[in-house]
């Protein structure tokens, strides 16, 4: 008896590519912000912005060298991602350019230079790490082999800023690395490699995680060495929180890691520890960090706060921020005021970065506003569909984690900026400015649409086997 | 792995929904409470955004609005001669927000107002920027500058009506301030603010409209008409059993006269020389309740609005007697706005019909279309024409005989009454007076013009000269003056 290693009769069916969906929404991801870049240009100074079509050809430009690759390399890509991704970081651009415009900000800053050119190089960069990604990246299971590689390198990028002469203290969170005279927020990046650490980790102990434990008051507790990453993880979050002011990383990297700890286990349990951690992690910081408590003042009522906070304290201005953030919401309206004559500008400081935000929901208004958040949701469902469809437990625990983090990060800042819990300063991927942000979630998109293409792709076709003979079709 | 999948892809939907849910409540539901809120400073910056309308009199605009470049407010505004004409424009300062005019028609002035509604949505069409209307303004420019230059650095306010019609001919205060000096915000305007808010003089006070001031003898037209009206008089030549010295009644007090020959004086002669114990005794013998009445017909005890609030004159209703016959001279609790005293002058002026003063003619949508035409309006009728008659007869009587000669006018045609007044107030009188003066021109076309003029604490001048006739009665000439002449 021949070893039959083949039997499979039927071809595999090639499976739809979606390129040229891609490609087509792609068209309007470049288009629209191009209208919105006109749009400004003609509500500011009545006329076509000279900048317009080295913008649209810019633009334009990365979203094809982006297209091409993924049809080269990641053909069975999602078709969504990359074009979600180009419209957001477009039109963050072009929020950036009208910011760039007012002479408000102008006016404040005695040397002021415009953000936006260098957002646009930052953008290319980002661009060009997602090609590398996709170039370099054949298969995401090569991430697995630098599991314990990666912890170490995150935890050196998250203390980094904390290295004396090379962390920058920056309006009082440490956050930032200066080196060459660039300042880089380790922390962005730190996020997706914790992302691969988690799910390398997990994957190995979940087993042991999710089975080797006692029942404890309806809860399963795993025992205590199961435990020690969890807690670890958690204090570690909180030393960065406590010595980096930096509320919003440690809250997104310890719900992360709950998050896929949970995916890993399948143990509800986990959620449960996780959410009585983390409140009793904030009830301790949110009562003894003056930082956070002026955040948390600021959040309960900042026009109330505004007139108790002694003037000058970080208090008053904290809770001044706040209520500018607000009232740039609140003039907005529904349809709000047309991009490019809105007064955002009078929030001042990091108008463009943290609270970019608030000039969307200025000028675009809730319609505006709703399609953000609509657009990261759909990330986040493309993200989540990615997990869902791929076949090998690491690829599952990735792509969750980093649509997870994406979650996490939007909704600490939407809701940060919107006043539905406190401020943290974080950026809005892709929308804010900054070289750090856009570049790492550009390269968290890479890695999802890598994922996403080994999840859709059709199995290799098997090799003809010799021994085998193709069934024949009897028709009647 | 693919059921808490699932369940974390719910929740993250339920984050996404947690902000779509909270973006509705802050931009639609608190939407109006946030835009309208004082913090916000976006309500300013619209109102400078643009070139601001202007306020008009005699069809020249004395506003004037300058493009600054300033990224937060664009324009500031300007004034014409501010000083002069700051009691009837108000300010419109970008960091002291407004008053008076400004602040009233702001609607019309930013063009934010619903009745410019059309205005702005065809200049959103033509592209054309949006530009706020006019205010047209009864004032007439050289009766407003004869009260401004005969007022110089003494302190006080003028006051003119047209009689026929209630419109505000002049309103000058002094010592004013010009609202170009504080109409912007930065150092300099602040300098200038807080320098005239912590002025002694209070420079910032609308003394023509907002101030009160005790009006002793010019009352006594009040008194009179009261008297007439109530028929305790019914002769004005007709000696007046009136004793001398007069004691005020519940009092051992006697009443000073600073004039002679006002025992038993007629209702005519006690007004010429100005005799308190005869006005005294006639507020006593009309009584308090006809004396209320009488004063509140020609408006006190009542804000007016022109539309600018004025403060309410008082003719105190809860007096005794004594009390009584002393505010019916204009001392006591008496006390009046300028403005006041010149609707009391315009209606006797006007045989008897007090029409209700305003200073805002028309406004005018940004390409001079008419929004509002203002008409007069009859306020009410304090006196029948015959006392009015009568009472004009006795104003004219102290002008060519008595203490008001310096109106006199001498034109032909024209009949000058008026009434001096010299208000002693203070800790028993301690104070320098205030000398007013009333008085009105009448033509055979009726009176074109009632002023009232107050000049307080006049330095330089001694006690003695204080007085309506030598002080004020030369303003309320050459305000009168400047009106006839424009008439002609």
């Amino acid at each position: 008896m021949s070893v039959v290693t083949n039997t499979t009769t039927i071809g595999a069916i090639e499976a739809p590519s979606r390129r040229n969906t891609e490609l087509a929404l792609l068209a309007f991801a470049v288009v629209i912000p191009v209208f919105a870049y006109l749009n400004v240009g003609l509500a500011i100074d009545g006329k076509v912005p000279a900048g317009m079509l080295g913008y649209g050809l810019g633009l334009g430009l990365l979203a094809g060298v982006a297209h091409l690759v993924v049809r080269k390399f990641a053909p069975y890509a999602d078709p969504l991602l990359l074009p979600l991704a180009t419209l957001l970081n477009g039109m963050g651009l072009v929020l950036i350019w009208r910011l760039d415009q007012s002479p408000r900000i102008i006016s404040r800053y005695k040397t002021f230079t415009p953000d936006a050119p260098s957002q646009m190089l930052y953008s290319a960069i980002a661009v060009a790490m997602f090609v590398g990604v996709l170039l370099v990246l054949k298969d995401h299971r090569v991430l697995q082999r630098y599991t314990y590689i990666s912890m170490v390198a995150a935890l050196v990028l998250l203390l980094l800023p904390l290295v004396p002469g090379l962390g920058a203290d920056v309006f009082g969170a440490k956050i930032w690395i200066s080196v060459a005279g660039f300042s880089i927020q380790p922390g962005e990046f730190a996020k997706i490699i914790l992302a691969v650490f988690f799910s390398g980790y997990l994957m190995v102990k979940r087993d042991a995680l999710a089975l080797a434990s006692r029942r404890f008051m309806g809860l399963y507790l795993p025992r205590g060495r199961d435990l020690g990453p969890i807690l670890t993880i958690w204090a570690v979050s909180l030393l960065i929180l406590v010595f980096e002011n930096d509320l919003g990383t440690s809250l997104l990297f310890f719900g992360m890691f709950v998050i896929m700890l949970y995916v890993a286990t399948e143990r509800t349990s986990w959620v449960v520890m996780g959410l009585l951690m983390s409140t009793a992690g904030a009830v301790v910081v949110g009562s003894t960090a003056g930082h956070v408590k002026s955040r948390v003042a600021a959040w309960l009522d900042p026009f109330e706060c505004l007139k108790t906070a002694p003037e000058g304290s970080n208090m008053a201005a904290a809770c001044d921020q706040m209520t500018q953030v607000l009232m740039s919401f609140g003039s907005g309206g529904i349809l709000g005021t047309g991009l490019g004559q809105g007064n955002s500008d009078l929030i001042g400081f990091a108008a463009n970065s943290d609270f970019i935000f608030a000039t969307v929901g200025e000028e675009l208004g809730l319609a505006g506003v709703m399609v953000f958040l609509l657009l990261y949701g759909l990330i986040i469902e493309r993200g989540v569909r990615t997990a869902l469809a791929a076949r090998d437990p690491f690829g599952k625990l990735l792509a969750m984690g980093l649509s997870g983090a994406f979650a996490l990060q939007v909704f600490v800042v939407a809701g940060g900026v919107m006043g539905l819990i406190p401020l943290t300063g974080m950026t809005m991927p892709f929308l804010a400015y900054g070289g750090s942000s856009v570049i790492a979630n550009w390269a968290l998109i890479g890695i999802l649409i890598r994922i996403s293409d080994t999840a859709r792709r059709p199995a290799p076709a098997p090799a003809p086997s010799p021994d085998a003979e193709m069934t024949q079709v009897v028709r009647p | 792995m693919n059921k808490p999948l699932r369940r974390v892809a719910i929740f993250c939907g339920l984050l996404v929904l947690a902000l779509l849910l909270r973006d509705n409540w802050i931009q639609y539901v608190r939407a109006d409470e946030l835009n309208a809120h004082p913090k916000n400073r976006r309500v300013t910056i619209e109102r400078y955004a643009n070139e601001r309308g202007n306020i008009i009199v005699d069809g020249k605009p004395i506003t004037g609005s300058v493009d600054s470049q300033d990224p937060y407010y664009r324009f500031k505004r300007t004034y014409f001669d501010g000083p002069m004409w700051a009691p009837v424009t108000g300010y419109a300062s970008q960091a002291y927000d407004a008053n008076q005019i400004e602040k009233i028609e702001d609607g019309i002035l930013t063009g934010n107002d619903d009745r410019l509604f059309f205005d702005r949505t065809l200049s959103m069409f033509t592209g054309d920027k949006r530009k706020g209307g006019n205010v047209v303004t009864t004032l007439s420019g050289a009766a407003q500058k004869a009260a401004f230059d005969g007022l110089g650095d003494k302190t006080g306010a003028v006051v003119a009506i047209e009689p026929k019609t209630g419109k505000i001919l002049a309103l000058a205060s002094t010592p004013s301030y010009d609202p170009s000096s504080f109409a912007g915000y930065s150092a300099k305007d602040e300098k200038a603010w807080i320098a005239l808010e912590n002025d002694k003089n209070k420079p910032k006070q609308n003394r023509a409209l907002r101030e009160i001031y005790p009006p002793g003898s010019v009352f006594k037209v009040v008194t009179a008409a009261a008297a007439l009206e109530s028929g305790k008089v019914t002769d004005i030549d007709a000696p007046t059993d009136t004793p001398e010295p007069y004691k005020i009644p519940l009092s051992t007090k006697p009443m000073i006269n600073h004039a002679s020959g006002c025992e038993n004086a007629s209702l005519n002669q006690a007004l010429e020389v100005s005799c308190n114990s005869v006005f005294a005794k006639l507020g006593d013998d009309v009584g308090r309740d006809k004396m209320v009445e009488t004063a509140e017909k020609f408006g006190f005890n009542a804000e007016q609005f022109t539309p600018v609030r004025s403060a309410a004159s008082v003719y105190d209703k809860k007096s005794d007697r004594g009390g009584n016959a002393l505010s019916s001279i204009g001392q006591f609790n008496t006390a009046t706005t300028p403005l006041q005293m010149a609707m009391v002058t315009a209606a006797i002026a006007n045989d008897g019909k007090l029409m209700k003063p305003y200073m805002i003619d028309k406004l005018e949508s940004p390409n001079v279309d008419v929004i509002k035409q203002n008409e007069p309006e009859e306020m009410s009728r304090p006196v029948s024409a015959e006392t009015a008659q009568k009472l004009q007869q006795m104003m004219e009587n102290v002008v060519s005989n008595g203490t008001g000669g310096k109106a006199d006018l001498n034109m032909d045609g024209v009949k000058v009454g008026g009434k001096t007044g010299t208000a002693q107030h203070g800790e028993k009188n301690a104070k320098r007076p205030y000398a007013w003066f009333i008085s009105y021109a009448k033509t055979d076309q009726g009176s074109p013009v009632a002023v009232a003029v107050i000049v307080e604490d006049s330095a330089g001048t001694d006690r003695e000269d204080i007085s309506g006739g030598g002080l004020a009665a030369p303003i309320a000439k050459a305000v009168m003056k400047a009106v006839l002449k424009t008439r002609s």
